[in-house]
């Protein structure tokens, strides 16, 4: 027996700032994405869709296509029964949600436009594009549903006849009834008549967007094995397959999904598809191997979007700054089905509105709407960047009629670093934070006074461009989720996280985890913590996932939940390792367990240089010649987490934005962001996944609108028209941690992945308007495109510009721009 | 079918093509070089960017007849003896990718930009990589990457590939 010398013992993994174990085969171009998979006698899809938004459709002519040389067969929904398949709605937010059929393929009425309705098999993808293109399909239009308010009201057309409504649910929060806080219809009415406070309302609009991971979704199905075997570019794939087998009634052991390398997600591959199901469908019908790989135009039209909300806002609130009471009322844009959580997405949003501050009397009430738009559902944030920007585009607003520096309100109002753990009026406890800590080091990064005196020497010489500056100051919750809160809120399935771990006869160790990365960096984090737990070299440990066969039990990523639920899950297997070894780490060592200590990789005898390494037990056991009696032979380990609360990373973010008020474009000036993500275990990996998500947040102020026309055609189909940012339009962002320790999980740790997004957009907004403000404007809908700012001052300044006004709202929404009124005193004026 | 003769990473193809497949296509389906990925079909993304003849060409844009005669040199032709290029390396070292997605199209492209102007400036690398998306990163580690191999590659130092010796491949069958 020999005892070695741990090299990682002195210097903890977590905290280091390890280059990734991935990055090997991604810049070398070793890579597996679904795409690339290239089975022996495989088959290629197009898929036919529709042009119209709402259209009854009355046949389906595939002769000419079932002509062109290479197809193999064409199908309609009806003949591969893709018309009565019900794709799942994991989240029924109300007993009596609305939830209407949706299909893999239209049969008889597409509901938006670019779902499909027939699919071309051929021997090459370039075949099926061509025969797709030969299917005649007789369409018979129908109104299109576009707009959430009219979609309400009686009389107006119904996107399904069948459920008799346009509305999905309505959902609703009182603190009042939850015994949370008070009343807030006593509140408003108590501020109505006292005249030391003031009531603030604010209508807000929460543009539609797309996701746009950058590898476009694909499915590749081999039906020829004893298990059906799915290749999908999936951050679901444990959900996908327990989906697929209930969907489809197929036996779930008779599946296998796989999520190779996945190029990006973003939420956008958190779903269950009707490709995914098309294919499958046509790999049983076919008996080959099958492959969907859709182009980007495809994509922008069918996959799922996100966000698209109309927020109507109320806020009292004490003249010297002490709110009172918030209302939220939501209209929420389903799109013209329920996707996998849709529902459940702005429903997040209602324990986040009441964000970082005390606020007495709260309630959230949010109706779902559908329309014969592409599905909404999860989207970077989902729900909680919608809340954030309400809130604190609104903290500004109403700073502003208070005549109070915006921080300084915001002070005033959150909860102080000593109120730890908090119990919000929404029903949270926050178990940790400094708000101030955060905020008063932004501050100090930003210059923040530095900066305003700028900005008043810019007004005071009347420069044409103008500086804003805009705050935002967040927290948001994820981690999800505590499975006995996701019951409480009617979610199909739990929040656990799993991970296995295998030791090897020859000390390295393979993990398995149930999370499915697709860009986070899971195996070098999850390395470093093994690693750690073990006190094995950072690279004797290798990482599986994302394959159902290896790894059977999962619930995938998504909301922030890699680290600080999947992470978990990993040392509780470590622990278990440990657990198991010690037994025969005693009986090596002719100890009593008692007298051992597990250090940097090695049990020791209490008092001796006596050791055993948990590489030579692996072997012990591996030969199992000898070991106690009683025990398996076997130190491997299985572990399921269960967080007992969300995290609650928190954070302040400053943006300086120029305007040129000749010609409204923005040009972002300056950012800084101080989060405070628990302890970081990568702070490489943090960084970056900060400034992902302050691009994608800025995105959505500046750039990226999914605009559709009066017909409900998506205008923004391309990616020449749906504007995501390029290196060009950004700036190199100044990002800092402060660190509040998690006390809901071993590690300490928060999540990450969605900060940014959730963070960035009311402080770039709120920058915008601050640098123009003073000619007049009042609000500005995203995103704050060069033509949007300029009709604004024009229209500020009694120019109105081409007398287009209507123009400036969000293309289709068809509500004008966002309507706001002070219901007391004269504290509006004018607005776009 | 129009028959071209290419070099690849340094191997010679010759192959017969449809005149309307795309250099992409032909990369990817008839060689197996799925190093290189479509990302876009609007030649936007940048994801599918090589070099055609030590210049960067979005693979996507150029028919594969156009490159009879030419050398494409791909991701996966950038390594030589298991020594990364140092791009390849800057991109690793300053955690310039997350999904990797647009990775091997940004490498080809910070590549080419080098090749242009060795000691470019923040803005001129954004600009110079502003035809290539990334979703994750937010940009600002690949530009730090670029910077990182600026300071380590010398004015003018092509790739090995671009230059190097070459193996003749007989021409595969439709």
């Amino acid at each position: 027996m020999t005892t070695t010398e741990n090299p990682s013992a002195a210097a903890p993994e977590v905290g280091r700032d390890r280059r990734r174990k991935e990055d090997r085969r991604l810049i070398t171009g070793r890579t597996r994405w679904t795409d690339n998979q290239a089975l022996t006698g495989l088959l290629h899809l197009s898929v036919v869709r529709s042009p119209f938004a709402h259209a009854t459709i009355k046949g389906v002519d595939t002769s000419a296509a079932k002509q062109v040389p290479g197809v193999v067969a064409v199908y309609t929904a009806a003949d591969i029964g893709a018309d009565q398949v019900q794709l799942p709605c994991a989240w029924p937010i109300t007993k009596d949600m609305k939830a209407p059929q949706r299909p893999a393929l239209a049969g008889s009425r597409v509901n938006f436009a670019g779902e499909g309705v027939a699919v071309v098999v051929a021997r090459s993808a370039a075949i099926a594009k061509d025969a797709a293109e030969q299917v005649e399909v007789d369409y018979e239009e129908l109104e299109p549903v576009l707009d959430m308010e009219e979609a309400l009201k009686d009389g107006a057309t119904l996107v399904h006849p069948e459920i008799g409504t346009n509305a999905n649910a309505q959902w609703v929060f009182d603190s009042g009834e939850a015994g949370s806080g008070g009343s807030v219809a006593e509140a408003l009415q108590k501020a109505e008549s006292d005249d030391d406070q003031i009531i603030v309302r604010r209508r807000f609009r929460q543009q539609r967007l797309v996701p746009v991971f950058i590898e476009p979704r694909s499915t590749v199905v081999d039906p020829t094995g004893e298990q059906l075997v799915m290749w999908s570019a999936t951050q679901v794939p444990h959900i996908l397959k327990t989906m697929l087998a209930l969907v489809l009634g197929l036996p779930e052991h008779k599946l296998r999904v796989i999520a190779p390398d996945v190029g990006g997600g973003f939420g956008g591959k958190l779903q269950v598809t009707p490709e995914e199901v098309m294919t499958l469908l046509v790999a049983q019908k076919v008996g080959k191997p099958v492959k969907w790989t859709e182009t980007r135009s495809e994509s922008l039209l069918s996959a799922h979007h996100g966000r698209d909300q109309i927020q109507d806002l109320t806020m009292s609130v004490t003249k010297d700054g002490r709110i009172t009471g918030l209302d939220v009322k939501l209209l929420a844009d389903m799109g013209a089905y329920l996707g996998l959580v849709g529902p459940g997405v702005p429903i997040l949003g209602a324990f986040m509105f009441n964000a970082i501050y005390k606020i007495p009397a709260y309630r959230f009430d949010c109706t779902n709407v559908f329309t014969t738009k592409t599905i909404t559902d999860a989207y970077r944030g989902a729900g909680r960047p919608e809340a954030t920007f309400g809130i604190e585009r609104l903290m500004d607003e109403v700073a502003l009629e208070l005549g109070m520096e915006p921080m300084e309100f915001r002070r005033k109002n959150w909860i102080k670093h000593d109120e730890f753990p908090y119990t919000t009026v929404s029903t949270l406890t926050y178990d940790t934070g400094n708000y101030e800590a955060a905020t008063d080091q932004a501050l100090q990064m930003f210059d923040y006074d530095g900066l305003r005196r700028e900005q008043q020497e810019r007004r005071r010489r009347g420069d044409v461009k103008q500086l804003g500056i805009g705050i935002s100051t967040f927290t948001e919750m994820c981690g999800l989720a505590p499975s006995r809160v996701l019951g409480s809120l009617d979610y199909g399935a739990g929040g656990w996280e799993t991970a296995s771990i295998r030791m090897l006869p020859t000390g390295k160790a393979e993990v398995v985890v149930g999370v499915s990365p697709h860009g986070q960096g899971h195996e070098t984090a999850f390395s470093q913590i093994v690693a750690d737990q073990l006190g094995i070299p950072f690279d004797d440990v290798e990482i599986l996932h994302g394959d159902t066969q290896s790894s059977y039990r999962g619930l995938d990523t998504y909301g922030s939940r890699s680290l600080a639920v999947g992470g978990i899950a990993v040392v509780k297997a470590a622990e278990k390792v440990i657990e198991k070894a010690k037994p025969i780490a005693a009986h090596m060592l002719e100890a009593s367990e008692g007298d051992l200590e597990f250090t940097g990789g090695k049990f020791t005898v209490k008092g001796t240089d006596k050791g055993v390494g948990i590489g030579d037990i692996a072997l012990a056991v591996f030969a199992a010649h000898d070991y106690p009696e009683g025990i398996e032979p076997d130190i491997d380990a299985h572990a399921t987490f269960d967080p007992e609360n969300f995290s609650f990373p928190h954070g302040t973010h400053l943006c300086a934005v120029e305007v040129d008020t000749e010609t409204g474009f923005v040009q972002l000036y300056k950012y800084v962001c101080v989060d405070d993500v628990g302890n970081v275990v990568n702070p490489l990996i943090v960084e970056g996944q900060v400034h992902g998500g302050l691009a994608q947040g800025i995105a959505q102020a500046l750039f990226e609108e999914a605009a559709y026309d009066d017909q409900g055609t998506l205008l923004s189909g391309t990616l020449v028209d749906y504007t995501l940012p390029t290196a060009a339009d950004l700036i190199s962002f100044d990002t800092a941690n402060t660190t509040t320790a998690s006390t809901t999980n071993p590690l300490g740790v928060k999540g990450v992945g969605e900060a940014g997004t959730i963070a960035s957009t009311p402080a770039v907004v709120n920058s915008v308007l601050d640098a123009i403000r003073h000619l007049g404007v009042k609000d500005i809908d995203m995103p704050t495109t060069p033509y949007r700012v300029w009709s604004a001052i024009q229209n500020a300044s009694g120019h109105a510009g081409r007398g287009d006004e209507a123009n400036v709202a969000s293309p289709g929404a068809g509500l004008g721009s966002t309507a706001s009124d002070i219901s007391k005193g004269d504290t509006q004026g004018g607005h776009l | 079918m129009a028959r071209i003769r290419t070099t690849v990473d340094g191997l010679v193809y010759e192959d017969d093509v449809e005149p309307r497949m795309l250099l992409v296509q032909y990369l990817r389906e008839r060689l197996g070089k799925t190093g290189t990925v479509i990302g876009c079909d609007t030649s936007n993304c940048g994801a599918c960017t090589v070099h055609l003849d030590g210049l960067s060409v979005k693979s996507c844009s150029v028919l594969a007849v156009q490159a009879n005669g030419s050398e494409v040199l791909t991701i996966e032709g950038l390594e030589r003896d298991g020594q990364l290029h140092p791009m390849q390396q800057a991109f690793h070292d300053n955690h310039a990718l997350q999904c990797g997605y647009c990775t091997p199209g940004m490498i080809m492209q910070s590549i080419d930009l080098l090749g242009e102007n060795p000691d470019p400036s923040e803005q001129e690398i954004r600009e110079g990589i502003e035809g290539n998306l990334c979703r994750c990163t937010g940009y600002q580690n690949i530009v730090r990457a670029v910077q990182d191999a600026a300071s380590k590659m010398k004015p003018g130092s092509a790739p090995a590939a671009e230059s190097g010796a070459k193996q003749t491949v007989a021409g595969g069958g439709a």
